[in-house]
């Protein structure tokens, strides 16, 4: 399995993650150990999943890699810079948008400029932009409330990739959508990734959506968190909701579903 | 069309109401006979305000208790907030100073208005003061619950984009806070009539409670009557100021039993 693992990246690693370790305080003396010794490389422009069941640590990854939570050990290098708590390098989509209510679609998408100090009548021009992009133009200056969830997790989306950062990382995005919107949602995403060529990490419940999204799945299991699994998805883009009745499609989805049911973990 | 008629026949129906209460009130107090000085009749009580209305020294009074008021609110107010945020926003602080604000707040302010007398005198400023002191606590508590609020989520997400402590308390805690600070603005200023008028019971040269003690000395209890419907419109149009500005800054949230309400 390492050799799997250092045989992926063709160009510069975007991201590389090695021997990270978390551990939880807990009351009694040793507390939980969340992640155990996670190594991970991304390649500028790939698109990552991860998947597995709750508790295999892949929230807390994430939160590390957004700078959130503090590690207890192990190194994080983007594009080749050592990274140390939240950086501007990085935009994070959440599982529910959390959006303010007091700010218009806009002026949401613009918190990570202005909390980054950036020249507002640029980042305006590029807000301006990302709504078109997703298809929320007449809803510029709409609030919130005003919008269903598939529009208030595009909004979300557009906020993450605001001040351009070279990686998107994303938490469960569509966990909270119906099942259409989900597949109108995964194909949007698609669309964004091609044309941003931005390096996405996305988490999810989904076996399904993790290999129909990603050029590689990394499959993880609780006690302690860790990868077990990498896998390479070979499927051609731009990739089509037909593909998910294909055998390709099959083979991966039932090799990622293997390693829940060896762990006695099927709810995934 | 059909809400603008409801509107219109809510109104009247306050308007007869309150027209039985007071032909109710002023006929049985001339059929029993009721002597002048125990209860008045509506209609010398509003010869009384009319009276008070067209004279120089109301107005001297009333903008003494104004003053009192606004000032005691504007100060107990502030303060109450900027004690609340550094209490809210440092564990250690609330840690520290919280008990003392919950003795402080136990101790029924009124009790402390004569030694207030006694270390500031007969002026306003010792008005100012009581006021300020029982405006204080309710923008205190509510600033310290308000700034808990805040979903742990949205302060993430500005933490993720690289914000300053001061950044997420501007532009996330703070907002979450702003509906509990309007909600103590509106307790507060309630309180701070009712704090002035206390103040010059223990002891005044001047304002509407004054004025009032001096009416009962004169046993003119239609005067007494007249300056506490005047007190009492003041009380509705504070109120109704704070929740405007509360409905008109806050937006975001749902304002219906407030309106209800006001």
């Amino acid at each position: 399995m390492r050799d799997a693992l250092s045989q992926t990246a063709p160009g510069p690693d975007m991201l590389a993650i090695s021997g990270l370790t978390k551990r939880y305080a807990g009351r009694g003396g040793e507390g939980v150990l969340a992640l155990s010794d996670v190594d991970l490389s991304i390649a500028r422009g790939q698109f990552i999943s991860v998947v597995g069941p709750s508790g295999c640590g892949k929230s807390t990854l994430l939160k590390i890699l957004s700078g959130i939570l503090e590690r207890s050990a192990g190194e994080i290098r983007l594009d080749g810079r050592p990274m140390s708590g939240p950086d501007p390098r990085v935009g994070l989509v959440f599982q529910a948008p959390q959006l303010l209510p007091w700010l218009t679609v806009t002026e949401n998408i613009l918190v990570p400029a202005r909390v980054q100090k950036l020249d507002l009548r640029a980042a305006r021009a590029r807000a301006a932009e990302l709504i078109e992009m997703v298809g929320l133009t007449p809803f510029a200056t709409s609030y919130p409330r005003e919008l269903s969830g598939g529009m208030q997790q595009r909004v979300g989306i557009c906020r993450a990739l605001i001040h351009d950062p070279e990686l998107l990382l994303m938490d469960e995005p569509f966990g909270a959508l119906d099942a259409m919107t989900r597949e109108t949602m995964n194909n949007e995403l698609q669309r964004i990734w091609a044309s941003s060529g931005k390096t996405v990490m996305l988490i999810t419940h989904s076996i399904p959506e993790a290999v129909y999204l990603a050029d590689r799945v990394i499959v993880m299991t609780p006690r302690p968190g860790r990868i077990v699994d990498d896998i390479a998805v070979d499927l051609p883009r731009a990739r089509t909701l037909e593909m998910h009745n294909t055998p390709e499609f099959g083979r991966h989805v039932a090799r990622i579903r293997r390693h829940f049911n060896s762990e006695g973990t099927l709810d995934a | 069309m059909s809400r603008h008629r409801r509107t219109a026949t809510n109104a009247l129906q306050h308007l007869l109401l309150l027209a039985a209460i007071l032909l109710l009130w002023e006929a049985a107090v001339r059929l029993f006979d009721v002597p002048q000085i125990v209860l008045p009749t509506p209609s010398s009580i509003l010869q009384a305000l009319i009276g008070l209305l067209g004279s120089s020294t109301f107005y001297r009074h009333l903008v003494v208790t104004l003053g009192e008021i606004l000032a005691g609110f504007g100060l107990g107010a502030v303060g109450g907030t900027v004690l609340g945020v550094v209490i809210g926003l440092s564990p250690t602080m609330y840690r520290l100073l919280f008990p003392y604000v919950v003795a402080f707040e136990t101790m029924p302010k009124v009790a402390i208005a004569p030694i207030i007398v006694v270390w500031a005198g007969y002026g306003m400023t010792s008005k100012v003061i009581i006021t300020a002191l029982i405006a204080f606590f309710p923008l205190l508590a509510n600033t310290v619950m308000g700034l808990r609020s805040a979903p742990r989520e949205q302060i993430e997400m500005l933490v993720a984009a690289t914000a300053s402590r001061w950044q997420v308390f501007h532009m996330v805690q703070f907002r979450h806070a702003l509906p509990q600070i309007f909600t103590g603005l509106d307790i507060a200023i309630v309180l701070s009539v009712i704090g002035a008028i206390v103040g010059e019971f223990v002891g005044a040269r001047a304002g509407l409670g004054y004025l009032i003690l001096q009416y009962n000395f004169n046993f003119n209890i239609a005067g007494t009557f007249a300056v506490l419907f005047i007190l009492s419109a003041i009380g509705i149009v504070l109120h109704w100021i704070v929740a405007s500005l509360h409905t008109r800054i806050v937006f975001w949230v749902e304002h219906d039993a407030l309106h209800r309400e006001a």
